[in-house]
């Protein structure tokens, strides 16, 4: 059979310089690398001989109990594109919707990657792991928390993609017929980006995941784990139709004078004040549309437990700060709402930035 | 077990499915397809708003995104008697077009043809000859020499650095890949321009829905209003980019999925005489021209054949208790009645019980229970259900188009219309449909804007969205033609909540286990039919005949209400 592939291992240096990069614009893109994350410029040589003689970063991706969802909106990614990143920025080398290989294969791919890159790869996670009895999800045989805690072990750090495995997402929703449990849940020893959304947005998945890669780091994460620049925000904070809100003009129902307007749909359930999300700064599908714009409320979809919160078409019953109720019973005084919602919101940030700062390569390491 | 292969996971699906093949020789005997995870959504609905079921049901499946989100507000629409605007009927059917098309490209290219096109053999093609290949076939700008010459350099850098990720360890160089490395370089350059179009014509449901995956629903009509003087509803910008997809829809499905599919089709004629399956097909009826209460109107017409045998189309109510029944009896769910009894949906009922091996583990008992799916049966009979039965029942019905198409492909092919009983047919009926629905979304298109120009621009229907409007106790069936097949959900109501909700979905149908009398599900015997495996360690026979299929197994995995009970009112639609 061919077997094109026991050819030795390309470097990053390598395959620039078949790509017909010189060493001279390749030491200036170090030097910006080195500026970017702020190191003396007596590091570029280092910078450039790290960046010489890295492959591509192995990602390994684990699908648990969960829809596909988020792979599909990973798909959807305008930039990075999927298949930008699977050719020049990662080795994705395990991954069940995408992969050449099944079965036997599969998992000696699987395999193979963990132990040629211990300590290195990159592990994502989507869908949530079963506790309440091994059988009910498995692959190969293998129940999903003896594959993701085997797998976890050598991992230099974790990406849970989607709320089913950020916070346990729908298979958590009450009664939890599964014993659905997040990640977080299960793994205390690495570091763990938690990437919420049902599913996140595309561009977002691949924006963390090339934050990781550029920079070495992990972002900025908020108290429960999520990246602040895709979710520092609450969605109503930057929703296009928060001077409605403002000024107190509603839709009462879909399709009235209100919603074809394009006004507020607090009243309609939205839960965009509770809400942190990019929704409605990066949008959907290149920037198309998103929920609100498109005249449903915001479901609340990267929030933990917002399955549970009530039912998505009342008035903020969202279970997480007083303000709903406040919210609920003065509709009529929505502006002073606003403003004791952006003041809880920024004492809540506050907080999140104090116990949370940035976590470098050497924190992974410790 | 030494002759047994088992192939788990099965990738590029949906999902999580395992198959065991007991072999005779290098023959496969018989065969066990097993879903391997179970979340127990219906469960959750159970006690919720049923105005809001769509967000959970739609979670059953991220891949056919928005087909269980329609199949439930269709449910609830149907239990309350809830008319929807004739727009909403309209967006709805572009919505679910579009996810035909988009759906069946990406499985097409993504999950299905690198059973058939060996990445590796492509580095050895020749540029010119390949452009010379690709212009023959169509007339899709992007085949010259230089895009082709281009395309052998990506994939040569990519294979020479060693890292091969997502093409690692398969199956380059297995005898049964038959391409010529032209056609094989030229369908991984497809293979890549079909990732970017799906990116862009996903964006029909962010117009209509706010994001995908996953779209917005809503009981009673469609969340986005028509204003043509607001710049915030559906407008005349809005229209102009609907369009734009559309066409970009068409020209794809014609300038490169069709033409594709047939260049490779002639290279595998022999999969036209092997993993027929059942010869049974089931289909629901979907998108309406006058509404869910007119089947005459429906583009896919509903209905059941039996035994190949096209000259009959029998008819199938949804709601009889005598007709779609569930079995468990190689299911880990226990009944009241017993392992052996079958039960309609409204009268589901299911206990979650796993008796399978404690993982980790080699092999299911296949004798007992071995699969976290049910077996659904219409009238005792397992059927196949997607884009073949779809395609059958409109050739059996008369269509036109379709009679055409299936005839074009017969003749350009060269092979007798028995192929399209089997796997080379499964997948060709699929790129079939893909075209029928491409003309069909213009068609909704122009009617959702000589509507418009009618000066209807109703979207919603406010007068049952309050539930204290219904009548204490509901229920209904919403169903529809999702890509892989027909779908339906059956929702009862009391006290404005969710009493019982049960999901009976396309791949349960397909991928479903052996039922009470043995009778194996449509997977099963698609691979028990005139298998050879040239080599079991690389079971590439076994992925052509499952992907044929497309499976999508989380929309398959389900359980209902375990107190499920018999109710008396029946309404027939």
């Amino acid at each position: 059979m061919t077997n094109k592939f026991d050819d030795k291992n390309k470097t990053l240096g390598d395959t620039l310089r078949s790509r017909g990069i010189s060493r001279r614009s390749f030491l200036k893109f170090c030097a910006a690398t080195a500026s970017m994350m702020a190191l003396p410029p007596a590091m570029i040589p280092k910078v450039a001989h790290a960046l010489e003689n890295a492959k591509r970063p192995s990602v390994i991706w684990l699908s648990f109990q969960e829809c596909t969802g988020c792979t599909e909106s990973l798909t959807r990614s305008h930039s990075a594109t999927i298949e930008n990143l699977i050719f020049d920025s990662i080795s994705l080398d395990y991954h069940h919707t995408l992969q050449a290989a099944s079965g036997h294969a599969a998992e000696a791919a699987r395999e193979a990657a963990m132990e040629e890159n211990h300590g290195n790869y990159i592990l994502v996670v989507d869908g949530s792991i079963p506790m309440d009895n091994p059988g009910y999800s498995t692959i190969a045989g293998i129940s999903n928390y003896d594959m993701l805690m085997d797998t976890a072990k050598g991992a230099a750090a974790i990406i849970a993609v989607g709320t089913c495995a950020t916070y346990g997402g729908i298979p958590h929703a009450k009664p939890n017929p599964t014993g659905a449990v997040s990640v977080g849940d299960l793994i205390k020893d690495k570091p763990i980006i938690n990437v919420p959304g049902c599913p996140p947005i595309p561009v977002v998945i691949t924006g963390v995941v090339t934050h990781f890669l550029t920079f070495g780091t992990i972002p900025e994460l908020d108290h429960i784990g999520r990246p602040k620049v895709f979710y520092g925000q609450s969605i109503h904070d930057r929703c296009y139709r928060r001077p409605f809100y403002d000024k107190g003009l509603f839709a009462e129902t879909f399709d009235d004078e209100g919603a074809q307007k394009g006004w507020c749909l607090f009243k309609l359930g939205c839960k965009g004040p509770t809400t942190y999300n990019a929704c409605a700064t990066t949008k959907w599908n290149n920037g198309t549309s998103f929920p609100i714009e498109a005249g449903h409320p915001c479901i609340g979809c990267s929030e933990p437990d917002f399955w549970d919160g009530g039912g998505f078409y009342k008035a903020l019953s969202m279970p997480t700060e007083n303000i709903t109720q406040t919210a609920l019973y003065t509709a009529a005084g929505a502006a002073a709402v606003g403003v004791a919602a952006g003041a809880l919101n920024r004492a809540k940030k506050n907080a999140a930035t104090k116990a949370h700062p940035n976590t470098t390569i050497e924190d992974l390491e410790k | 077990m030494s002759d047994r292969i088992v192939v788990d996971p099965i990738t590029r699906i949906e999902g999580h499915l395992r198959i065991e093949a007991q072999m005779e020789g290098d023959k496969i005997a018989s065969a066990y397809s097993s879903g391997t995870m179970v979340r127990g959504i219906e469960t959750i609905l159970k006690g919720r708003d049923p105005r809001d079921a769509w967000a959970f049901a739609q979670r059953i499946c991220g891949v056919c995104t928005l087909v269980h989100g329609l199949a439930s507000i269709r449910s609830v629409e149907n239990a309350l008697n809830y008319q929807v605007p004739k727009n909403a009927d309209l967006i709805r059917n572009l919505m679910n077009g579009a996810q035909y098309i988009h759906d069946h490209v990406m499985h097409f290219y993504h999950l299905h043809a690198l059973d058939w096109v060996d990445v590796v053999s492509a580095l050895s093609a020749d540029p010119k000859a390949t452009s010379e290949l690709a212009q023959s076939l169509s007339n899709y700008p992007k085949s010259s020499p230089g895009y082709f010459a281009d395309m052998k350099k990506k994939l040569k850098d990519f294979v020479e650095a060693g890292q091969l990720g997502i093409f690692a360890k398969a199956y380059w160089g297995h005898p049964a890949y038959k391409l010529p490395p032209e056609a094989n370089l030229m369908a991984v350059a497809h293979y890549l321009e079909a990732l970017s179009w799906q990116r862009d014509v996903a964006r029909l449901h962010t117009i209509f829905g706010g994001k995908n995956p996953h779209p917005n629903f809503v009981v009673g009509g469609v969340p986005c209003p028509i204003d043509l003087n607001s710049d915030s509803a559906i407008n005349a910008k809005r229209l102009a980019q609907v369009q734009d997809i559309i066409n970009q829809m068409n020209t794809f499905v014609e300038q490169v999925y069709i033409p594709d599919t047939l260049a490779i089709a002639s290279f595998y004629k022999d999969w036209g005489s092997r993993g027929e399956g059942l010869g049974n097909f089931l289909t629901y009826g979907d998108f309406p021209s006058n509404g869910m209460e007119d089947p005459t109107g429906y583009l896919i017409p509903g209905g059941a054949i039996l035994n190949r045998d096209l000259s009959t189309i029998h008819e199938v109510n949804m709601h009889d208790s005598s007709e779609i029944q569930e079995y468990v009896a190689h299911s880990w769910y226990d009944y009241d009645g017993g392992k052996t009894t079958g039960l309609h949906p409204y009268d589901g009922e299911t206990k979650l019980n796993y008796t399978g091996p404690t993982p980790p583990y080699d092999h299911l008992d296949v004798d007992q229970s071995y699969s976290w799916l049910k077996s659904p049966r219409w009238k005792g009979n397992a059927m196949e259900v997607g884009p073949l039965a779809r395609v059958l029942m409109l050739y059996a019905s008369g269509h036109d188009q379709t009679k055409d198409l299936v005839g074009m492909t017969l003749n350009k092919l060269d092979v007798p219309v028995e192929a399209l009983f089997s796997t080379l047919g499964r997948t060709a009926a699929r790129t079939l449909e893909t075209k029928i629905f491409a003309d069909a979304m213009q068609g909704w298109y122009d009617d959702l804007v000589a509507n418009i120009k009618a000066g209807d621009t109703r979207t919603f229907n406010e007068v049952l969205w309050e539930p204290s409007s219904w009548p204490k106790q509901a229920q209904g069936v919403g169903f529809m033609e999702a890509p892989r097949g027909g779908l339906a959900h059956w929702i009862v109501i009391e006290d404005e909540r969710i009493k019982n909700y049960q999901a009976v979905v396309p791949s349960t149908w397909n991928a479903g286990p052996r039922d009470a009398n043995g009778q194996p599900g449509a997977y099963e015997a698609a691979l028990e039919d005139n298998h050879t495996m040239h080599d079991p360690e690389q079971p590439i026979e076994v992925l052509r005949t499952i992907h044929s299929f497309d499976p999508c197994i989380a929309c398959a995995v389900h359980m209902t209400d375990p107190d499920g009970k018999e109710l008396t009112t029946v309404k027939v639609r």
